[in-house]
């Protein structure tokens, strides 16, 4: 496997400055606005826009994490079954803006399955949709991002690991490629 | 590990207690579904499951029901009364002719011991045993068991006794099958008529003092006597029973600590327990009966998802 760093840690802290105050400029105050991460690696990323945000508005900004296990599209058409993780909603999302947030934005499939299982917690005002890196031209489904840290384009072997200094070691994202692809 | 080592749920036995950790941590993203304003997930939304009711139920009938249409599954319900079972109709052949009718999943009661698991190697669908005679009732252990691991946040080194007929009580072998493998200490306690011989055998304590039972115990099961099963007198009257082994407000608070009072349902108030313990908030009983759907969500998912597309 060879690696190629899309984005050192400096670089990643100043997109995700810049992803918030991108935020900022359409929610304002995040009075009617929440953030939902998607599980498993999207609610790291809501952890640090969450602590950005808060840094920068002075006030709590109101975070949840979903989890789409049982809304994938690929249920007993996998080798063993996915084991689901936590669902933390402890706000209604009943008319509010929410920013749907996932580390990389490939196919679409998970977003799909994203925008299924946020609406069995309620009707939302508006979703949009955050993501660190969007691998561009690779949709499977006609969904794009409305925040995007920085788009990249990949092959289909390839791979987009997006790595946190509280689980890996480091902040950085690295694109992995198949040493015998062209 | 992902994936339960067993193609079918015909009893604890035949579960390894990693199977019990991998359903109990999938009933607890269950349980999150199930208090959502949307109780629903579209995972089984293409399987077919049939409810097959050779015996009474209420709770375990409607509580798989739930749980199977809060996974989008398509059911068809049956039971025995009014059925071509009365006409003669053998086991296998009402079975096969339900399946020809594309049913994936079969949730069987029948009050023969060992029906569940004859029917698993007789037929192409998956088997879920909700309760086959006097045999196992694997999934009313598994709630059980996750009930208890919610009060007190594991099973492990925790002394449960189950209280009551436990020669007649399918849901007494699977608890202890169950919380063993778990590593849960077990004894039973009961009038002597009314305890397998050999159950020392399977390694659970004996005891015919209600009394020393639970101030040895975390956890109180209480089960109900089976008069439907006896088919001779074990005591002289309920009364008499009621007063040597039914759990009552002041045995309760005559104990040195608080226990925990589980009961399996249906509750003969007044029999094994007093209303008073049954409403009290030492009992997880309803608790028990929210944890049942959730538990049967997890293991219906995860049997269905080894079926084969």
């Amino acid at each position: 496997m060879e690696k190629q760093v899309i984005l050192n840690a400096k670089h990643l802290e100043l997109t995700l400055k810049r992803l918030c105050h991108e935020l900022i400029e359409t929610h304002n105050d995040f009075n009617e606005t929440v953030i939902i991460g998607l599980q498993p690696r999207g609610i790291h990323v809501v952890q640090r826009l969450k602590e950005q945000l808060e840094n920068i508005l002075g006030k709590e900004i109101k975070c949840g994490s979903l989890d789409i296990t049982f809304y994938r599209d690929d249920f007993r058409r996998r080798e063993t079954p996915l084991i689901p993780s936590v669902t933390n909603i402890d706000f209604s999302i009943e008319n509010k803006n929410i920013v749907l947030v996932d580390d990389v934005l490939f196919t679409g499939r998970t977003i799909r399955s994203g925008l299924d299982a946020l609406l069995s917690f309620g009707r939302p005002k508006s979703v949009e949709l955050l993501v660190l890196i969007d691998r561009r031209f690779r949709r499977d489904l006609p969904i794009d991002a409305n925040y995007v840290g920085k788009a990249v384009d990949t092959l289909l072997s390839e791979r987009v690991s997006v790595e946190w200094a509280e689980i890996e070691g480091k902040d950085k994202i690295v694109l992995f490629s198949k040493e015998n692809d062209e | 590990m992902n994936n339960l080592s067993v193609e079918h749920l015909v009893g604890i036995k035949e579960l390894s207690s990693e199977d019990i950790h991998l359903i109990f941590k999938t009933a607890d993203s269950f349980k999150e579904v199930i208090n959502r304003p949307i109780k629903k997930v579209p995972s089984l939304r293409d399987i077919t499951i049939a409810n097959l009711f050779f015996e009474n139920s209420t709770r375990t009938k409607l509580s798989f029901e739930l749980a199977e249409k809060r996974l989008s599954a398509d059911i068809v319900n049956f039971s025995a009364s009014g059925s071509s079972v009365k006409k003669g109709e053998s086991l296998v052949d009402t079975v096969n002719n339900i399946l020809s009718m594309k049913v994936d999943l079969v949730v069987m009661r029948h009050p023969n011991p060992g029906a569940a698991s004859f029917l698993s190697k007789k037929i192409g669908a998956k088997v879920i045993n909700a309760g086959d005679g006097t045999h196992e009732h694997p999934t009313q252990a598994l709630l059980d068991a996750y009930s208890i691991r919610e009060k007190l946040g594991s099973v492990e080194g925790k002394k449960v006794v189950i209280v009551g007929d436990i020669l007649h009580s399918r849901v007494a072998l699977s608890n202890i099958y169950c919380l063993q493998k778990l590593g849960a200490q077990v004894m039973v306690c009961g009038p002597l008529n009314l305890i397998p011989k050999n159950i020392k055998e399977l390694g659970v304590k004996v005891s015919t003092n209600l009394k020393e039972a639970l101030e040895w115990c975390d956890v109180a099961n209480m089960l109900r006597i089976q008069l439907e099963r006896q088919d001779e007198t074990y005591f002289p009257s309920l009364r008499e029973y009621s007063m040597l082994f039914g759990l009552n407000k002041e045995i309760l608070d005559s104990l040195s600590k608080k226990i925990v009072v589980m009961h399996p349902g249906p509750i003969n108030r007044g029999v094994e327990i007093t209303s008073d313990v049954a409403d009290s908030e030492q009992s997880i009983i309803l608790q028990q009966v929210e944890n049942g759907v959730a538990v049967r969500m997890a293991v219906i998912y995860l049997l269905a998802s080894q079926i084969e597309r």
